[in-house]
């Protein structure tokens, strides 16, 4: 398996990731060679064997439906880098006109 | 070697600390002093902290010790001082991951195995460094600072538990909380010479663990011995409504029956985790291990694990998947670090997220993104979600021959800062024997076995059955008692 930097560049957009031309290079290379070592899975035979999403395999945990307390709008806040006291306030995303 | 009289009180194993305080021979006041002093005199070097909280400590000391002198009943652990690892969150402190990405995070809530560790008494006296969001094997990959090992201060504490493995094994407290994914905690554990305890899947809350990789994440004890992990252990355990996947089962009294022998115990060895790549000095120790076990009455057999060699490939398309996956949150606006380098909402995602990661996590970002991404998904994350199942059968066939299943924590010890840092397969590599039991959802220990003739210390490794901890325990106080290997410690604090 070898990635281009083209292929770091798609996945780095899926990821939201802005990287610099020297990241690309070495991620292909890296991201190459860590593929390459799990290709040893290929020589596994699965056939008929489930997905293990979870170590421990629950079934669905039920409460009741009871309304609590929930975070204050200053705490919810109190971390945004960017907020105006009741929002969190992001660049504008619809065209203004 | 010092005397025991002149052993300064924070170097006291846990159970000696607690009996003393107990009996009121030392004050809280006391140890919290001689913990910030070992912090003040040794950790410019070893790194180990990245935030110290001297006068909250001294103060809730205070509270205990004035409760006691009242006559008061104070709960188990009263006073004692403890460091956590700083991705366990805590109203009131800045909790950071290691991270540019969380610099100036303050959380708005507890997590539950802290908030166990505060009612049963424990002082938190500081945050420890780690890999970034916990990340990697070596901690040199904390945005912050290097943390050095404690027995030789050019090489790695391990990680990423590195900052709660070295503040152990520098003796500044007898007990501190780390984190396990892949090994976080016993690997660490193993190459500072201390006792780390990675708990089943569903054990101890992670309500409140910053995440890394859902499925595989626990919180764990590190300590100096075996008898002070139990005791963190039962502090922390149990269930927690707020964490969906914490397993409500009652927890054994495990600082109780710690030190009972387990009679007609069978230690299960694999010959896969004696394969090429296994330093010759541990893979010695961990023989005489296994012989000492035979002198202490145990039945000690061959077993197999058929698809142990295949546990770092599904590992690193599992955790990074899981990776990428929780780390989407980080988005430069609710909360963490925030560029100023964009021009629309994508950009100001993008560049955020570009500048807030550092390398290695944005490596496993990366790998996550590719492993689920269209066209890809059953090539890789599926086909690892299968073997993974086949590594937790051959442990559920295992136990039914053994009841603990010992061998190293890590192929080599403490290996030299640097070296691995630009082979990323390497460093993943350094995990091999540790990985199974976080993908099986398995409880471990690792403890010290012995030292390398240059005098670094060697771990040994025990898995047992879920919820099994306390077979973990026993057996490692077993050998721990008979190996004398509590003797030594690193020569700056006086071994």
């Amino acid at each position: 398996m070898s990635l281009s930097a083209k292929d770091v560049e798609k996945v780095a957009r899926l990821a939201r990731l802005r990287l610099n031309e020297t990241d690309i290079e070495q991620y292909a290379a890296q991201l190459s060679q860590i593929l390459d070592y799990a290709a040893i899975l290929e020589a596994v035979e699965t056939e008929g064997v489930e997905p293990m999403v979870h170590a421990i395999e629950l079934a669905n945990v039920w409460r009741e439906d009871e309304i609590l307390t929930s975070l204050p709008r200053q705490q919810a806040l109190q971390n945004s880098p960017a907020q105006d006291g009741k929002h969190f306030v992001v660049p504008q995303i619809l065209d203004a006109s | 070697m010092s005397s025991t009289a002149a052993t300064p009180i924070n170097q006291l194993s846990m159970s000696e600390q607690l009996q003393r305080l107990q009996n009121k021979a030392i004050s809280s006041v006391e140890l919290v002093d001689a913990t910030l002093a070992a912090i003040e005199t040794h950790d410019g070097s070893v790194g180990a902290f990245l935030q110290v909280y001297p006068e909250q400590a001294r103060a809730q000391a205070a509270s205990f010790d004035e409760r006691r002198a009242r006559g008061e009943t104070v709960p188990s652990l009263a006073g004692l001082p403890i460091a956590i690892k700083d991705n366990m969150c805590r109203t009131g402190d800045t909790v950071t991951c290691a991270s540019r990405m969380l610099h100036n995070y303050r959380p708005p809530y507890t997590a539950g195995a802290i908030e166990r560790l505060e009612r049963a008494g424990a002082i938190v006296v500081g945050r420890t460094n780690l890999d970034e969001f916990a990340m990697g094997s070596s901690g040199e990959n904390s945005a912050v600072q290097l943390t050095r090992n404690p027995w030789d201060l050019e090489r790695t504490p391990g990680g990423s538990s590195s900052g709660s493995a070295a503040s152990v094994a520098a003796r500044y407290v007898s007990g501190s909380l780390g984190s396990d994914t892949g090994g976080s905690i016993r690997q660490p554990a193993g190459l500072c010479g201390v006792v780390g305890l990675k708990p089943t899947y569903g054990r101890v809350s992670r309500y409140g663990l910053i995440a890394f990789a859902s499925s595989l994440d626990q919180i764990g004890p590190l300590a100096t011995d075996v008898t002070g992990a139990a005791i963190l252990l039962e502090a922390i355990s149990g269930h927690d409504p707020r964490d969906s996947t914490s397993v409500d089962v009652p927890v054994p009294s495990y600082s109780q029956l710690v030190q009972q022998p387990l009679a007609g115990l069978r230690v299960g060895f694999c010959p896969a985790h004696f394969s090429e790549g296994l330093d010759q000095e541990v893979a010695q120790t961990i023989r005489q291990a296994l012989t000492l076990y035979r002198q202490l009455g145990a039945e000690v057999k061959e077993i197999a694990l058929p698809h142990a060699d295949y546990s770092v490939a599904a590992y690193y398309l599992i955790a990074p998947s899981e990776a990428s996956s929780n780390l989407s949150r980080y988005d430069g606006i609710h909360y963490g670090y925030r560029s100023d380098k964009f021009e629309n909402l994508a950009d100001l995602y993008a560049a955020s997220r570009g500048e807030g990661f550092g390398p290695e996590v944005k490596r496993r970002i990366m790998l996550g993104t590719y492993a689920l991404s269209a066209g890809y998904y059953d090539q890789y994350y599926a086909r690892a979600l299968k073997v993974r199942r086949l590594i937790r059968r051959d442990y559920d066939e295992a136990f039914q021959e053994v009841d603990v299943i010992a061998g190293p924590v890590a192929p080599t010890t403490a290996f030299r800062l640097g070296e691995k840092n630009n082979d990323p397969l390497a460093m993943y590599l350094s995990d091999i024997y540790t990985i199974g039991t976080n993908l099986a959802g398995i409880p471990a220990i690792s403890l010290p076995a012995g030292y390398s003739k240059s005098g670094l210390p060697i771990g040994l490794q025990l898995q047992g059955p879920a919820f099994e901890e306390i077979k973990l325990l026993q057996a490692a106080y077993m050998f721990e008692q008979a190996a004398g290997v509590l003797e030594r410690k690193p020569g700056m604090v006086g071994g």
